[in-house]
């Protein structure tokens, strides 16, 4: 059935159609409706779970962890300051093994009081074990919130989905929402194989000597490591389905590319509109969006780089401060003694929810077609100098 | 009143034996944790009263009662002195080890 709803609903959608059995969830603006529409749904039964109301997001998903651990599929969703708080409890669910599935709306972080798109929030917590979808539609959202479950709880690892402040969580599209039926048979019942039981009682997560932790972040590495494999395969069946195929990077006119960018979220689809207007400017202009970015898709964006002769640009919606953009950072570091000579810049633009327009692509396109590498210092793009 | 069965410590060769999780394979019965102690409740028997008040209140589980008489299991007595300052008559003595 087609429907046209915003960003935000797509989440719960997915949370409903992936039959979430416990959300505990705060609201933070631009996240709320996520939180509002489950509400309603656990209110009038169209979803059968159990929703817990908490006094922040640290309780939130402190509560989403004993729900999961108990053998409970769990959602929730946040945004920036929710998700910083959350902080703590990220790495508890990523060590403890957890399949917690979360929507984070990215909005850039304060002071400087803002409710506007900044992918900051989330790439605070990159490190923390979770793998991290950003999406730049509204049907993406719900595809990827139903995959994200099954990924998850194949690997015991937890997803976050990351929704553009405004420019997707508010944004309304016509969105093709799946039947019940066909979406159960691509996503069994969660059954974990450990969990909180009066039959086998166990103590989680207790005092573990250096004899031993070392071991489980080996285990939680090697597990994530399957993750863009396992994207990639349960996208390809999703595709059957469904129709629509959830691939690692999602390529536009690459093949051919003399300059590439690389970008994240909704700028990737305003990044394809600049091609198309590049090309018929003479200009051979690509895409790639990145769709999984933890765990690093070394391999498919190698794939899809190929081969040497091209000039790569990374726009980033973020800044790590005293470093530079994190997508150019990770870029250069996977293509690093992969493909020969490749010059790759970094541009940083739209922080604080500041429009990433064409005409700022047009300005990227002539710097990186004329810049000379090797380029570490950051080049800013739509800032008052 | 028995006396606690004392097993061996759990050995995880390699990372194939661990579970996924941080989580507990035995019980607090594989946990010796008696090497913590730095000083020894000794029970005096001759003052001892036979209350069970000690028993009651030893947080570890690690006194039990032999011949209705508390005996301290120093394989798990971490040493936290909880049982003489308990103890009614005082006939438990906190006694630093020497190792």
């Amino acid at each position: 059935m087609k429907k046209v709803i915003m960003g935000n609903h797509a989440l719960s959608y997915g949370a409903q159609l992936g039959r979430a059995q416990v959300v505990a969830a705060y609201p933070i603006t631009p996240q709320t409706q996520v939180v509002e529409l489950l509400s309603e749904m656990c209110a009038d039964k169209s979803l059968d779970a159990k929703f817990i109301k908490v006094e922040s997001e640290h309780s939130a998903m402190a509560a989403c962890l004993g729900a999961s651990l108990a053998g409970a599929r769990t959602f929730t969703a946040t945004s920036s300051h929710g998700l910083a708080l959350m902080h703590e409890l990220l790495h508890w669910a990523a060590i403890g093994r957890l399949p917690v599935v979360m929507g984070n709306i990215n909005r850039a972080m304060a002071p400087g009081w803002s409710i506007w798109s900044d992918q900051n929030d989330s790439l605070s917590q990159r490190d923390t074990g979770w793998m991290q979808y950003y999406c730049a539609s509204n049907q993406e959202v719900l595809d990827t919130t139903i995959q994200a479950f099954k990924v998850s709880e194949a690997l015991s690892v937890p997803g976050m989905i990351m929704l553009d402040a405004f420019t997707l969580s508010h944004t309304y599209e016509v969105v093709d929402i799946p039947e019940q039926e066909k979406v159960d048979a691509f996503l069994p019942p969660f059954r974990p194989k450990l969990r909180l039981s009066s039959e086998d009682p166990r103590a989680f997560g207790g005092l573990t000597s250096p004899e031993h932790y070392f071991e489980l972040r080996y285990k939680q590495q090697k597990d994530i490591e399957k993750a863009p494999a396992l994207v990639a395969e349960t996208g390809k069946e999703y595709e059957k389905l469904f129709g629509r195929r959830l691939e690692l990077i999602e390529g536009y006119k690459n093949e051919d590319a003399e300059l590439l960018f690389i970008t994240a979220g909704t700028t990737g689809y305003t990044a394809r509109v600049a091609v198309d207007a590049l090309r018929e400017e003479g200009v051979k202009a690509g895409n790639l969006r990145f769709r999984l970015f933890r765990p690093f898709p070394f391999a498919e964006l190698r794939r899809l780089v190929g081969r040497s002769g091209r000039r790569v640009a990374v726009v980033d919606r973020n800044l790590s401060s005293g470093c530079n953009g994190i997508f150019f950072q990770e870029v250069k570091s996977a293509l690093y003694g992969h493909v020969d000579g490749m010059p790759i810049f970094g541009y940083v633009s739209g922080l604080g929810g500041r429009d990433i327009a064409l005409e700022h692509f047009r300005e990227i396109a002539a710097d990186a077609l004329k810049r000379q590498p090797p380029a570490e210092e950051i080049v800013w793009i739509g800032v008052r100098k | 009143m028995s006396k606690k069965k004392t097993l061996e410590k759990i050995v995880l060769a390699t990372e194939r034996d661990f579970p996924i999780m941080p989580m507990s394979l035995g019980t607090m019965h594989h946990n010796r944790t008696g090497a913590w102690r730095n000083i020894r409740p000794v029970i005096d028997k001759e003052k001892c009263i036979q209350c069970g008040i000690c028993w009651k209140f030893c947080p570890d589980v690690a006194i039990y009662v032999e011949n209705e008489y508390p005996v301290v299991d120093y394989v798990y007595c971490k040493g936290c002195g909880i049982c003489a300052e308990e103890c009614p008559v005082k006939c438990i003595a906190m006694v630093e080890e020497e190792k």
